[in-house]
């Protein structure tokens, strides 16, 4: 008897392909995978209506190991391209990962207009707090005081909350999970793809080769407990004193609105232009 | 393609063929890429470019097609290429500044060899320069602007007409080629109103990509034919594999084995080898007897035409040659007329960046000499006609 992940894993992986993967033992990026293709499986999606994105960075490297239309595209601009896929084909289901650097550096204008024009794609952000496949260099989401490879006497820049960020650029859909919370992960991911809308779900996870081990953050098992121990749920985060949540950060669904999806209205657009 | 079928009634009357208009030569380059089959734009507002991206913005929803205002030109080519993948025909338009943005998203059109045309309307530069004066000064960026040694067609036009038929060839060679095709415009061709007929749709000729006829299992998407050109599936069609700016094998896949690497790299430029006899476009005015030639693109080529004609009536020996593509250098053209004449003069509105082409062919065959100007004014037929004359 095969168990359910490896059938899972059989049904989705192209094993037989470019294996053994780039990422390092015991890193963030599998649990985040292994949610997606959960949640792909409840979804009960075709494997030919999804396409499935990535910019640059360990992240980037996500879609090459998974069975759909896959896409590794230029740093950053992972959303451009989806955009692009998505306004000639509505019909495909597509979804971005990106990383922190990737989504929130060089590609901060793509990642805040995508959510403001709200078109129907699906942001998968993990953030691991550091550009870990370039070497350890800050990242738009180090914390402020942290070492990186180009902060070695501390970061002096603050930080991005990716997720608030994205409520406040109007996404339709804006969650954080953690790979601590992989259960969680799940759901939220396949909420964040049944959205008619843009969609984000930020999911903190560790770097313990190039952010932990410099910041003293201890072996992967230690990493994924802090992540328990200082996330908060959305629901639970309002009922408590503000300052047991300083050091904190809200875990599940930020925002979930329904507004005018670009694919609906574009129609309406063809429509007008046709009318004469 | 389904979505242009569907609605086809409705389409009928937005049709603008065998119609007669005052157009600009953006206004042609949209109509020109609409009759190529363009049903995807993608583009930021920039001088003298604009008005592609608003006829666009008017006329791609009227046929079914898509336009979107992007943020910046970084994004308009990443979502052109996107819409490319997904099977449907896609260009975008900018100049100088917003195509410097482009340059990397080129190099990931190139390496994945996803069809795609970028219209540079181009103006005074470096930097901002002259956002509202002509300049030839992106010939070479053209060429040579993202990083990598790569493949690209480059083509230019000089009029209204060419405007709309080049960039119908544009895209019909970007589809066979599988490459990212380059107009070079400029600001006085792109603002020049001119009479125009649209040709009825029989009468345009359009290239579709070629796409896979196996099963998708069988399906390798970077496998090398007799052309070089591998077919190209669209995504969501049932041939699911990876497409990626690294460097690639077969299957799409990333590799670093050199034997693949060098088989890839070879491949891209022989398939452009391969098509130089319809690549290589040129057009030539009173060359069979010419003593002296004038080499010239874009819109010094309208004052270059007149130059000759007025070298002509004073019994001077005068020809021309309208280089449409830049790049594949057609050198063979270009080399062929060296051997009858007694020198070449290339007219440009930049230091020389053709005549640099023009010298690099020439093995003592003729004299090469080379008029520029860079002060944001167009060069005209008298001081074309004046180089003739000192010769």
């Amino acid at each position: 008897m095969i168990s359910g992940m490896t059938e899972l894993r059989h049904k989705y992986l192209r094993h037989h392909k470019k294996f053994p993967h780039v990422w390092c033992p015991g890193c963030g990026n599998g649990i985040v995978l292994g949610a997606f293709i959960r949640a792909i499986e409840r979804l009960n999606l075709k494997k030919d209506d999804i396409v499935f994105a990535s910019g640059i960075g360990c992240s980037g490297r996500m879609p090459t190991y998974v069975d759909f239309n896959t896409l590794h595209t230029t740093h950053g601009r992972a959303l451009t391209f989806a955009t692009g896929i998505k306004l000639a084909k509505p019909s495909l289901n597509v979804i971005v990962v990106m990383g922190d650097g990737d989504a929130t550096a060089i590609g901060g204008n793509h990642f805040i207009h995508a959510a403001r024009r709200n078109l129907d794609l699906t942001a998968v952000i993990i953030n691991n707090q550091i550009y870990g496949m370039t070497g350890g260099q800050a990242s738009p989401t180090t914390p402020y005081g942290a070492q990186s490879t180009t902060s070695p006497f501390s970061n002096i820049e603050h930080a991005f909350s990716i997720a608030e960020l994205a409520v406040a650029a109007g996404a339709s859909f804006v969650a954080r999970g953690t790979v601590y919370h992989a259960a969680q992960l799940d759901k939220l991911i396949e909420k964040g793809i049944r959205k008619k809308g843009f969609s984000v779900i930020e999911v903190m996870s560790n770097c313990h080769v190039q952010f932990g081990r410099r910041n003293e953050m201890g072996d992967p098992v230690t990493m994924l407990k802090w992540f328990k121990d200082h996330a908060v749920s959305k629901d639970d985060g309002s009922s408590l004193p503000p300052d047991s949540l300083h050091d904190k950060f809200t875990v599940g669904i930020l925002a979930d609105e329904d507004k005018p999806n670009y694919i609906e209205a574009y129609k309406e657009i063809r429509e007008k232009s046709q009318r004469n | 393609m389904n979505a242009i079928q569907t609605g086809e009634k409705r389409r009928m009357k937005h049709e603008l063929n065998g119609k007669k208009f005052l157009l600009q030569g953006n206004e042609a380059m949209a109509e020109g890429a609409i009759a190529a089959g363009c049903r995807f734009f993608a583009g930021y507002p920039i001088t003298p470019a604009s008005e592609i991206s608003e006829r666009m913005s008017y006329r791609l929803p009227q046929v079914d097609g898509t336009f979107i205002q992007m943020e910046d030109e970084i994004s308009s080519l990443g979502a052109v290429i996107g819409a490319s993948l997904a099977g449907v025909k896609s260009m975008t338009a900018t100049s100088g500044p917003g195509f410097s943005l482009m340059q990397e998203n080129l190099g990931y059109a190139c390496m994945t060899e996803t069809p795609c045309v970028v219209v540079n309307v181009m103006r005074g530069g470096p930097s901002t320069g002259l956002p509202t004066s002509p300049a030839q000064g992106d010939v070479l960026q053209a060429r040579w602007g993202t990083h990598g040694d790569h493949p690209v067609i480059v083509l230019s036009v000089s009029s209204v007409s060419e405007c709309f038929s080049i960039t119908v060839t544009a895209f019909n060679l970007s589809e066979k080629y599988r490459v990212p095709v380059v107009v070079l415009s400029d600001e006085v061709v792109a603002h020049s109103r001119e009479t125009f007929t649209i040709p009825t749709a029989d009468s345009i000729e359009v290239a579709d990509r070629i796409v896979p006829n196996v099963p998708p299992e069988w399906y390798k998407p970077y496998e090398d034919n007799s052309r070089g050109v591998p077919p190209m599936a669209p995504m969501g069609d049932g041939y699911r594999h990876h497409v990626t700016g690294l460097a690639h094998d077969a299957r799409g896949f990333p590799t670093e084995r050199p034997d693949e690497i060098e088989a890839f790299s070879n491949r891209q430029f022989r398939k452009i080898t391969n098509g130089f006899f319809e690549i290589q476009i040129t057009k030539k005015l009173t060359v069979e007897d010419a003593e002296i030639v004038v080499i010239a693109y874009g819109s010094v080529a309208r004052s270059a035409r007149r130059a000759v004609a007025m070298a002509r009536s004073q019994g001077i020996k005068a020809g021309l040659i309208q280089l449409v593509t830049l790049f594949p250098f057609p050198k063979n053209t270009v080399v062929n007329l060296m051997r009858q004449c007694k020198a070449v003069i290339v007219p440009e509105m930049n230091m020389g960046q053709i005549s640099r082409e023009v010298k690099r062919v020439n093995t003592g065959l003729t004299e090469v000499y080379k008029y520029n100007r860079i002060d944001g004014k167009l060069i005209t037929p008298m001081e074309i006609f004046e180089e003739i004359q000192k010769i």
